[in-house]
């Protein structure tokens, strides 16, 4: 599925400093019966987000005004470490990216939601523990603060004070993401090459 | 004399297609598994690129996540889960894929069914759109849970593009104690280094512990790897694994056995080979165990009391709010805690063995008159050994019940769901807030705990009942 391309970005940001969210709680099974790829936004942390009746929870960050810029949906959602372990469910993903966010940011990731993100298009930033305490310390002292993602440099900056960071990310996922190809095409791109090595497996 | 190389190394470069500079191997995928919860937008995807199935023969479809574990000949009731399995059936017959649907007599948890069926087979690489496809690692195959994107990669291109992961050895030496299964020894591991300690990991389980282990509970140990982060663990193959796998269904005959076999005999670890990390544990310290947070991490032994915040590696605001979700506090005993309910079965613990051992402590007691209890089993073929081998028998005088195969409590998608605030003693492999049901409480632990609790109606040493 098509998504958008990713150069630099910026915009303030959702802080979830909680260690451990895993993809049961980015969304639970109960909402993964769909055979299509819509509206997983709107079940987006939703045993978090929701109470039983489905009115929302006013102390999660989703609800609070102090995080929403005048309607427009912030783009950065910054997690605790470890975030998105457990199931291998995309869903999460296409939760995230549903909802509006294009970049996560923590100082650990879970490797199948990592691989997740990268594949419907959103930006796993992983820093340093000492940065992601900076950043969560910058967004509680004004909620407005903007963070700028540089895909090309492999940077990210706290515009109000310029404090900034490298990130890693291999130059094969960097060129998918800028350009918005997926690893389909490319594959499929190498079928014979892949023909003939089937031919050599012995099982 | 060439490099000496790990269980892992041997595989993984096996099936490496291509190395992309700067990128990462495009890794051939011998096995696909697919299910029917990840795998519609998959071939949604397809469709949309005019792609095909590569090799339809290396994919094998069952349903399990969202199936009814009753009634499992009438029609599924609810609306959406009966579209995804018709879509299941219908993508599968759509591109000639083997398809165990509901009702079929190999139906069952794919992780519990590939096994048992001879379709997963030592240095293969294994994929499937679940998390817990680790489990096939026990027979020494590189087997992990992946995305609906890759899923639909897999099926497209049978390859998937994977960064190759750093190595770690757990090794256990000893002999576990009385009561101690293979659950409770990689419970005990993950309590150790935490629900992320192998993020970035693939793990090889070595050790006499292991060597000594059966199939079902090499299994249960090689499943439960995700949860301490790990992309996968494995067991190098060995007579168990040969004596387990020889006239199943699927697996290799005659000639073609014959051939394999010494090729599987190359698969261990090489003298000399390095990890990047190397920890090894002693299996005398090890007791059943349970968990008593919301991440698997958190997990002690039964007559342990639950640990003060700071002897804990995540940060405290983080434990508090578990212990708060969990309506426990800081150094209560385990020992007495009240059980609702209790769950036998998923993919880390619905096999034959799992049931033996559970019938072992309620024969001749019986169900506390106030737990529920689901005893799910992981397939038709395991239903099948618990009437043959007399164990229904057992379950039925205790009070027990037997449901039908699938996934069931174990991520409620179906309609098997604890209630909110209720405990469950689950022998399952999460115990995520709201895993089990929206504000359930979950409990991990080994089949003998979780009889123990079943008989007692509160967390119990199973020891006690051996």
């Amino acid at each position: 599925m098509a998504y958008d391309k990713f150069t630099i970005l910026r915009s303030s940001a959702v802080p979830m400093p909680n260690e451990n969210v895993d993809t049961d709680q980015i969304i639970p099974a109960r909402f993964l019966k769909a055979t299509e790829r819509k509206g997983f936004g709107d079940n987006l942390f939703r045993d978090w987000r929701y109470n039983s009746d489905n009115t929302p929870k006013a102390d999660f960050v989703l609800n609070n005004p102090t995080y929403s810029s005048e309607g427009v949906s912030r783009k950065i959602l910054v997690g605790g470490k470890n975030f998105g372990s457990g199931s291998s469910r995309e869903h999460a993903a296409w939760a995230i990216y549903d909802y509006g966010f294009r970049c996560v940011v923590s100082s650990f990731f879970a490797d199948i939601f990592r691989n997740n993100a990268i594949n419907v298009g959103i930006l796993p930033v992983q820093v340093s523990p000492e940065f992601l305490e900076k950043i969560f310390a910058a967004i509680e002292a004004d909620p407005q603060t903007e963070l700028e993602i540089n895909l090309p440099e492999q940077t990210i900056t706290l515009l109000a004070t310029g404090d900034s960071e490298s990130f890693a990310i291999n130059s094969y996922k960097k060129n998918n993401l800028t350009n918005g190809y997926d690893d389909i095409d490319y594959l499929l791109s190498m079928k014979n090459e892949i023909e003939a090595f089937a031919e050599t497996r012995p099982f | 004399m060439s490099t000496p190389k790990t269980l892992f190394d041997k595989v993984w470069d096996a099936h490496v297609v291509r190395q992309i500079e700067g990128g990462p191997d495009v890794l051939f995928i011998d096995r696909h598994f697919i299910h029917e919860v990840t795998s519609p937008v998959a071939f949604l995807g397809l469709e949309g690129r005019h792609a095909s199935v590569l090799f339809s023969e290396r994919t094998f479809a069952t349903a399990d996540h969202n199936t009814p574990t009753i009634n499992q000949h009438l029609p599924v009731a609810d609306p959406q889960s009966a579209s995804q399995l018709d879509a299941l059936e219908r993508n599968a017959h759509k591109y000639d894929i083997s398809h165990w649907g509901l009702g079929h007599q190999k139906n069952g948890i794919v992780h519990v069914v590939g096994p048992e069926n001879g379709i997963t087979l030592p240095g293969m690489t294994i994929v499937c759109g679940d998390s817990h496809t680790s489990t096939h690692g026990a027979f020494g195959a590189i087997a992990f849970g992946i995305g609906t994107s890759e899923v639909e990669m897999v099926l497209a291109t049978q390859c998937i593009m994977q960064p190759k992961p750093k190595k770690m050895r757990i090794t256990v030496n000893g002999q576990p104690g009385k009561g101690v299964l293979s659950k409770d020894i990689i419970l005990y591991v993950i309590a150790q280094i935490s629900a992320s300690g192998a993020t970035g990991y693939f793990v090889e389980y070595a050790g006499q512990v292991f060597e000594n282990m059966s199939m079902e509970g090499r299994m249960t140990v090689c499943n439960m790897s995700i949860e301490m982060g790990a992309r996968g663990g494995m067991i190098a193959p060995d007579a168990t694994t040969l004596s387990y796998l020889k006239g199943r269904d699927l697996s290799p005959k005659g000639e073609q056995w014959d051939k394999l076999v010494p090729y599987w005999q190359t698969l261990k670890t090489d003298e000399g080979a390095t990890f990047d990390v190397d920890l090894t544990f002693d299996a005398a310290d090890i007791e059943p165990q349970i968990t008593y947070g919301t991440n698997p991490g958190l997990g002690t032994g039964v007559t342990q009391h639950i640990p003060m915040a700071d002897t804990i590696k995540d940060g405290a605001a983080s434990y508090k709010k578990s212990l708060q979700y969990m309506g426990f506090a800081e150094n209560e005993s385990m020992l007495g805690k009240p059980v609702d309910f209790v769950f036998l079965g998923s993919c880390t613990n619905g096999r034959i063995e799992d049931f033996r051992a559970f019938a072992s402590i309620v024969k001749g007691r019986q169900k506390a008159s106030h737990v529920t209890a689901w005893l799910v089993p992981g397939s038709h073929v395991v239903e099948k050994q618990i009437q043959d081998e007399g164990i229904l028998d057992i379950l039925t005088q205790a009070g027990f019940e037997l449901r039908q195969p699938g996934c069931s409590a174990c991520l409620a998608m179906n309609e098997d769901k604890i209630p909110a605030g209720k405990y469950a003693v689950s022998t399952s492999n999460r115990n995520f807030e709201g895993r089990q049901g929206p504000g359930a409480r979950t409990l991990l632990a080994s089949p003998l705990v979780a009889a123990a609790a079943a008989v007692t109606g509160e967390v119990s040493d199973p020891r006690q009942f051996i």
